[in-house]
Formats: C-alpha cells, structure tokens, sequence
C-alpha cells in the first residue's frame, strides 16, 4: 500500500488566518454597535462601503499580480482593514474619499508590499492618515453623539449625504458637525481656557465626551474577549494603556489646570480601538514578548506628545505608523533568551 | 485532563518555555497486553538502525544464523552490531527501503527465517554487577547492540562511558513518552516494570551518579505505580518515580532534564556537562536483557495505532520485521487509513510504503486516518502573530527564522539560533497560516551543514594553494640564491685568472680555440670529416636529389600558398 509523502506534524491544526480574523470582526462588533447607536447611519454606511472596497481592490490587486485569488480574499484580513478604517473616519465622510483611503491602505500599502504579511505599515492607519492630512475639512466633520444631536439623519439622508454630498433642506454642515472632544480640549486649552471651566460644559460626561466615552468601553469589551480567544497577547494592550495613563496622570499631577485627567486620554478618540485592534496588528508590531511591551509604551508615549504638544487632537493612527518603523529594530534588541545559552546564572 | 489516580511525588518540578497540551490518544493501544508478534518469513535488518558508523556484516549469503548471533560488527567507537532476530538462512545483503524520512534505500541483511528460532550460545548472565569491571558491562552493552531506544538511536556504550572528568551527579530515565499515540513505553513500565528497574540499577552504576530521577507523565497512573512499586521492589536508593505534568515536549532531553533538575543543557552541548545523563526506560530494560540475561538486542515493543488500523495495540516485534507483516495483526489496515508514520503525530516521518522493516529506534506505528491528520492546506504567508514563539520550548523565535531560511540567509538563521532547535514541529502544530516551520528548519540545517563542508573544503583548497605558492616562492628564491651564488663564483673566477670580463665569451672562445686546433691537428694526419667520406652511390644520389629539389621549390613557394587560401575559403 501506498502513502503520501508529507511532512510532520500530522496533527489536525487548531488555528488558522481566517479563525484569527473572523474573531477580529467578532470582537468589534460591540463597539461598531455602539458607533452606529452613538452616530448613526453613516458608521454602518462607512463599513459596508468600505468592507466592498476593500475586498474588490484586493481582489483585483491580486488577480493583476497573478495571484490565487480566494485564499487570499477568504483570510478575511482586507475586512479587517476596511472595518478599522471605517470606524476611524467620520460618519458622513464623502463615498469617494473612503474609496480613496481604503484603496489606497489595500493597493499601496498592503498589496505593493507584498500582501498580507509583508506590509510593515498598517494599511487602516495608513489610509486614515493619507485622508487626514490631504483632507482635513471632511475628516474632522464628526457629528455630535446622539444626546446632544437634534438632527438625527434617518438612513435615506444619511446616504444621500455620503453619496450626493447634499445635506437634507435646511441644514448646513455647521448646523449637523461637532468637533470631538480632544479637539475641544485642544482648541480651549490652546485659548487658554482651564480644565475646570472646560468640563462646566455639558458636553462632558465622567471620563470623556458624553457619548464618546462609552464607545471606548464597548470597543474594551471587544479587546477582553480577542484576550479571552487568545487572538492576541495581553503584553501590546496593557503596556499602551498603562503607559498612557502613567503619563497622564503624572501630567495631570503637575498641573491639573492644562493636562487632563488620565482616564480622559483613555476614554477619548481612539485609544481603546487602537490598543486592541490596531496596535496589535501583528503583521506590523513588534513580535518579541518584551518588544512588545516596548511597542505598547512607545505608542502611549508619542500619543501622549502628539495629543499635548503636537498638530493633531488624535495621535493613535501616527503613533502606531511612526512605531511600526521602529518594530523590526524593536524586535532584533529583545530576542528572548534561548535555551541552553547564557546559563552562568543558573544555579 | 486530569488523572487523580497518579501518585503524587514532593519532588519540585520546573517549567521550561512554550509546550502543547494536545489530544493524548493513548488509550486505544493500551487496552489489551502486550502479544508477541508472529516471527516473518523474512527479516530485514539494515546494517545502520543507530547514530554513527555504518555496521560491517560478518555473514554472506547462504550462511545459516542463529537467533541472537552477531551478523554485523560495529565499526569505530561509535557504532553498533547488528544480530539476527531469528534463525534462519542469510539469503543476501542488498540495498532495501529503510524506514527514514529521505526514502532511500539502504544496505540490509536478509535472512529467511526457518521457522525454528533457535538462540545461539549467549554469553553468561552476569548475576553480580557490583562485582564486574565497568568496562567489561560497557563491552556487554555493546557487543548487545543497545542504541538509545526513545528514537535516536544513540549507542548506549558511548553514552555510558561520560569519563573521569566529568563526573555524574544525576540519572534521568526518560518514562515521558510525551507524543500523542505512542504507548509502548507506557505498556513496557506496565508489564515489566522489575526489568527497567534493573536496567535502571545497572545503568546507574556505570555513570556512578549520586541519584536517579525517572520522569513520567501523569496520564500514565499505571506505569508510575508499577514503576514506584518497583523501585520499592528492587531497593534502589536515591531514585525517585516523579510525576510529571502532560505538556509535549516533556519527553525532549532537554526539557525533561529542566523539568527535574532546573539545570539547562547548554546550547550545542551534551547532559553529561552539566552532570545528567539521560537514558529512556526502553534502554534501560534492554540493558537488563543483555547484562542480566546476555540477550542481544533483537525485538522492542511496538505502538500501532491510529485510525488507520482496525485493533490499535502494541506488540513486542523482532528488529527486522517488515511493517507490512505487523498490519495485519493490528487488524489491518481500514478505509480511513491516509497516512503511514512511523514515530508519533508531532515528530514522526511519513513513510510512502509499508515495505520497510522495523529497527532498533522505532517506537510506534501511525496509520492515520484523514479526521486525525486533515491535510492542513497550502501554506499561507506569516502574519508574525507570534503564537510559535509562544509554544517554542526552546524559546527561539521561529517566525524570525522562517522568515531568514526563506530567505535562505543562512547566516541570520543561524544567529537566531536554528542549532538549538529540537524539531519538535510545536511552532507548526500552531501556525494559523499552516506554514511546515519545521521542515524550513531541517532545510537550513541541512544547507548550513554543507555550507560548514563546502566552507572546510575551501579552506582546505586555499591552504594548499598558499602552500604551494609558498613552495614554488621558496623554489624561486633558492634558485635564484643559487644562480646568485654561482654569478658570483663566476665573476671571482675571471677576475682571478685575468682574462676577458665575460666568462660566457670567454669559454666559447676557448672551445673554438679548442675545436680548431683538433681540426688542425687532425688534417695534419690526412683525417676527413667520418660522415661524408664513405657515401654509397645510392645515397650519394638522393643527398644530389634532395638538393635539386629544395632549389627547384622555393620560387613556386607563392601560387602554392594562394592555391591553399582558394580551397579554403570553398570549404568555408
């Protein structure tokens, strides 16, 4: 009788890219939920939009490299990217400019590299940065959270504004956009206006914003269970969470009038989406046990600087793309001990 | 998975790095005891079943053997003999399938078994060990033919001999048997618990160490109580049976060694350095067997198993016998059966047939079925998610060097320690994008060892070469001294004698001198010139031709020479 020649281990195999990614999708379920409960219709516009493109770019981005196409589009990763980016970007961002972005993080940043694996910047925050700096008007365009909201859109408006670009009769875009809460900070405290006048406003809720500081907690729930799954390992999220809140409050400690409380940097912008699922990007984070725990630290720090002193309310995207330059070296200096070497001090 | 029939033990255990709880799947082959398997028409016996030099055959064919008598002689200190399983005739040695991963076939012996299985004249039993020289035992071991019997197939002589400089502090017996399947050691400390023992006893003395440490893991209550009992039994002092957690790869030297002692092995060296030496419960009975019985190596137990075969079981089978013959008595094979391995799930290689014999090394037999051993799909690319580097017990980062044997920077591999790997196939197991990790390893291992060679060869080749060029340098010099020396000697010569100042012209000069004078002097006497004083007529007339014809042909020299040029170019 004969047998086939394979190689060991003849095992049935318990993990695999798309288990890994569907889990991805899974755990930003709460959070996306409660975007769209918090902003509307165009979150869940956003990532359909973008999931399609993203999968018809990859598609053909593979198809022209002469590459299988279904293994590559079925690991899901390219969903993963759309939905990161979508999340990211505002809800009544233009179609076309989530075309651009979603593109661009799928052909250039991710397929010009090589394809999954290969690409040593993070294809979501790639293609949120290239928006953000090419266009800054519509990318800061956030809609208030639902509480404070009187111009809720229902999902035909919604789309018309996405796709047409016109707003329903008798609203303008000043009447229907609200600057994010770092940005508020940001902007008052440049005017040198102090915290606690800042936080009399109503627009402040324990941590955060009201309404933004609990979308943080259900994307935290979402980064407990990718824990729980084992899809990623505590070191990332942990160090960039600790560190930020180190700095914060050691900040905030020194002058309570011009650094916000710590728990504000936690619950504000993207830093919980960021530490659980962008940070964590294993294709371009470090991937030592102690590398990562440096990965993490460094996030929180150039977030911390970025948000304080720098040109942007938000900082997780550049944080994480200026990081992911640093992750190779990162890695080469924080090679675990191997067995059996450099054993003077065992006993 | 818990066992809370196994004993526990106060001895304090250690962790090492990474491991894999997986799926045991033992208990389909220890339902039943051990039978002896029925004795092959034929068996085969390759000349190399151990680490080392190939054995050197002491039969041809057509000689009629015994069972147990030495058919092929060890060659070198690290080698072992080969007997024969049973009597029978010596039909050929020739080159057959041999159970390795590449495939090839190897040289063999092969005897056609008479159905009699008579022994051969064993040595004496040796009753007091305590008594023997050590040497004379290790000489026992080795004219045994005992290789490690955990898979390595190591000669155990070799390893029992650590030498004077490094002396023993601690015995390990190997009763892990980590891999999922394979049960034969579990049955062997099951039913002859009192025979490891007694290796264990002997092979103690002969490393002399201060205490002995069997590991065995806790999912084999059965095996730890009949082996506690049986140090009891035996009285052995200083030798504790300790439980130790499931968790693959705790059966690797290495790891069981971390595991008992905190102790590592130091990357690229051997337990004896650091005190341990470490020898499998299988060995240990054999060793009984050839010490205490004077029996050769020549049948182990057997694993088959999986979902492959229709009566997982295990068998006590001579070395030799072809696998083909075995299946049939696990049932044969069933529907499901997709693969044929031979080792365990994690480490095993895959054979293409079943026309190879068992040896010395193996341990189990794996026919698995498809649900057992899906086909894991083609490999995608890493995603460095890390989960090797988790499980790594060597605590390597195998996503860095996968990502540099790729590459095939051999170098950068090697950096990232590659030599420390123990191919325990963990790293695969786990690889969400089912890359053969393993399988890039051995590759670079192998590339790097023929790098080493080509590298030593080259060496090699520049040192003869500067050699040589230092040669023919030293050649030069010496002659160019010595014309120096001789110029020198020339010029002294003239300058003494006071004649013309270059001695070249000068002896010329002088040997005209000479060559006229003789002229001179023989005219004198009416001699002529020998050659062209007594020509023949004949030759007289083709000496006048010769002359003409030279004449007659240098003017035609040119229309020639243009004749020549005019085919030439025809032909071209």
């Amino acid at each position: 009788m004969h047998f086939p020649s394979v190689t060991s281990p003849h095992t049935e195999r318990p993990n695999s890219v798309t288990w890994t990614m569907l889990w991805v999708i899974i755990a930003l379920v709460p959070g996306s939920i409660a975007m769209i409960w918090y902003f509307g219709w165009g979150i869940l516009v956003n990532m359909l939009l973008a999931s399609l493109v993203a999968v018809a770019g990859e598609a053909a981005v593979l198809k022209l490299r002469s590459r299988p196409v279904m293994p590559a589009v079925g690991d899901l990763s390219a969903v993963v990217t759309a939905l990161l980016f979508a999340l990211a970007v505002p809800p009544l961002l233009p179609w076309w400019l989530t075309v651009l972005g979603v593109g661009f993080a799928i052909i250039v940043v991710k397929h010009m590299y090589g394809g999954i694996g290969y690409n040593p910047f993070n294809p979501a925050m790639a293609g949120y940065v290239l928006l953000l700096i090419s266009y800054p008007v519509e990318m800061t365009a956030w809609l208030p959270p639902r509480m404070l909201n009187e111009q809720i859109l229902g999902l035909g408006q919604t789309l018309s504004v996405i796709f047409t670009g016109t707003l329903p009769a008798g609203l303008d875009w000043d009447a229907i956009t609200m600057a994010t809460p770092l940005d508020t900070m940001r902007t008052q405290l440049d005017l040198n206006i102090m915290i606690s006048e800042i936080r009399l406003s109503p627009l402040w809720g324990d941590f955060g914003g009201i309404g933004w500081e609990w979308v943080g907690n259900w994307f935290l729930l979402g980064g407990l269970l990718l824990l729980y799954k084992r899809v990623i390992s505590w070191h990332i999220p942990v160090s960039m969470l600790v560190a930020l809140l180190l700095i914060a409050m050691l900040f905030h400690a020194l002058d309570q009038e011009t650094h916000p409380f710590g728990l504000f940097h936690i619950f504000s912008g993207g830093t919980l989406l960021g530490a659980f699922f962008i940070a964590t990007d294993p294709v371009s984070a470090c991937t030592t046990r102690k590398g990562q725990l440096i990965y993490g630290a460094s996030i929180a720090v150039l977030i911390f600087v970025i948000r304080t002193w720098g040109g942007y309310p938000d900082a997780v995207a550049f944080a994480v793309l200026l990081m992911n330059m640093a992750a190779p070296t990162i890695d080469y200096y924080t090679q675990p001990r191997a067995f059996g070497h450099g054993i003077g001090k065992n006993e | 998975m818990h066992y809370p029939s196994a004993p526990r033990t106060t001895h304090r255990l250690h962790r090492f790095h990474g491991g894999l709880h997986l799926p045991d799947n033992k208990a389909q082959s220890t339902g039943r005891p051990v039978r002896r398997a029925l004795l092959p028409e034929l068996l085969i016996l390759p000349l190399q079943q151990h680490i080392g030099a190939i054995a050197k055959p002491l039969v041809s064919a057509g000689d009629p053997v015994l069972k147990g008598q030495m058919i092929a002689a060890p060659q070198g200190l690290i080698s072992a003999p080969v007997h024969a399983a049973s009597s029978g005739v010596v039909i050929g040695i020739e080159d057959r399938p041999v159970p390795h991963p590449s495939g090839l076939p190897a040289p063999c012996i092969l005897i056609r078994t008479d159905g009699e299985d008579r022994w051969c004249e064993l040595p004496e039993p040796i009753g007091d060990v305590n008594a023997l020289n050590p040497d004379t035992l290790r000489a026992r071991i080795r004219d045994a033919g005992i290789v490690g019997m955990g898979g390595a197939a190591f000669p155990t002589s070799v390893k029992v001999n650590p030498g004077r400089e490094q002396p023993i502090n601690t015995l390990v017996i190997n009763g892990a048997e980590c891999e999922p399947y394979i049960t034969c050691d579990d049955m062997l400390m099951r039913e002859k618990a009192d025979r490891v023992v007694a290796g264990v006893a002997i092979l103690r003395q002969l490393v002399e160490a201060d205490e002995c440490l069997i590991g065995i893991e806790d999912n084999k209550p059965d095996a730890i109580a009949a082996m506690t009992q049986a140090v009891r039994d035996i009285g052995l002092d200083q030798t504790t049976v300790v439980t130790i957690p499931t968790l693959y790869p705790s059966g690797g030297e290495k790891q069981l060694i971390k595991m008992l002692t905190n102790l590592e092995v130091p990357s690229g060296g051997i337990p004896a350095q650091i005190g341990i030496v470490c020898h499998n419960v299988g060995t240990a009975a054999a060793v009984a067997d050839a010490v205490l019985e004077g029996k050769p190596l020549i049948s182990r137990y057997l694993t088959l198993t999986g979902l492959g075969v229709a009566e997982p079981c295990n068998l006590e089978v001579l070395v030799g016998t072809p696998i083909k013959d075995l299946i049939g008595q696990a049932g044969g094979y069933t529907y499901a059966a997709s693969r044929l391995i031979l080792g365990g799930p994690m480490m095993g290689f895959a054979l293409q047939d079943d026309q190879a014999p068992v040896t010395k090394g193996s341990n189990c037999l794996l026919v698995a079925g498809t649900e057992e051993a899906p086909d894991p799909g083609p490999a995608a690319p890493c995603i460095r998610c890390g989960e090797c580097a988790k499980v790594c017990p060597a605590n390597l980062l195998p996503q860095q060097m996968y990502w540099y044997a790729r590459a095939k920077d051999l170098e950068k591999v090697q950096e990232y320690n590659l030599f420390d790997c123990i191919e325990c196939g963990c790293c695969s197991h786990v690889c969400p994008s089912r890359i053969p990790l393993v399988q890039y390893y051995r590759y670079a291992k192998q590339e790097s060892w023929a790098l080493d060679q080509e590298k030593q060869k080259s060496e090699h080749a520049r040192r003869r070469h500067e050699a040589r060029q230092e040669r023919l340098a030293r050649l030069e010099a010496e002659k160019k001294a010595r014309l120096k020396k001789k110029k020198a000697a020339l010029k002294k010569r003239p300058a003494a004698a006071g004649t013309s100042a270059d001695p070249k012209k000068a002896a010329i000069e002088a040997a005209l001198k000479r060559a006229a004078e003789k002229k001179a002097r023989l005219a004198e006497q009416g001699v002529m010139p020998e050659n062209t004083r007594q020509l023949t007529e004949a030759q007289q007339r083709q000496i006048d031709a010769a002359d003409a014809r030279r004449e007659a042909t240098r003017p035609s020299q040119p229309p020639a020479d243009a004749a020549t040029a005019e085919t030439e170019r025809q032909d071209g």
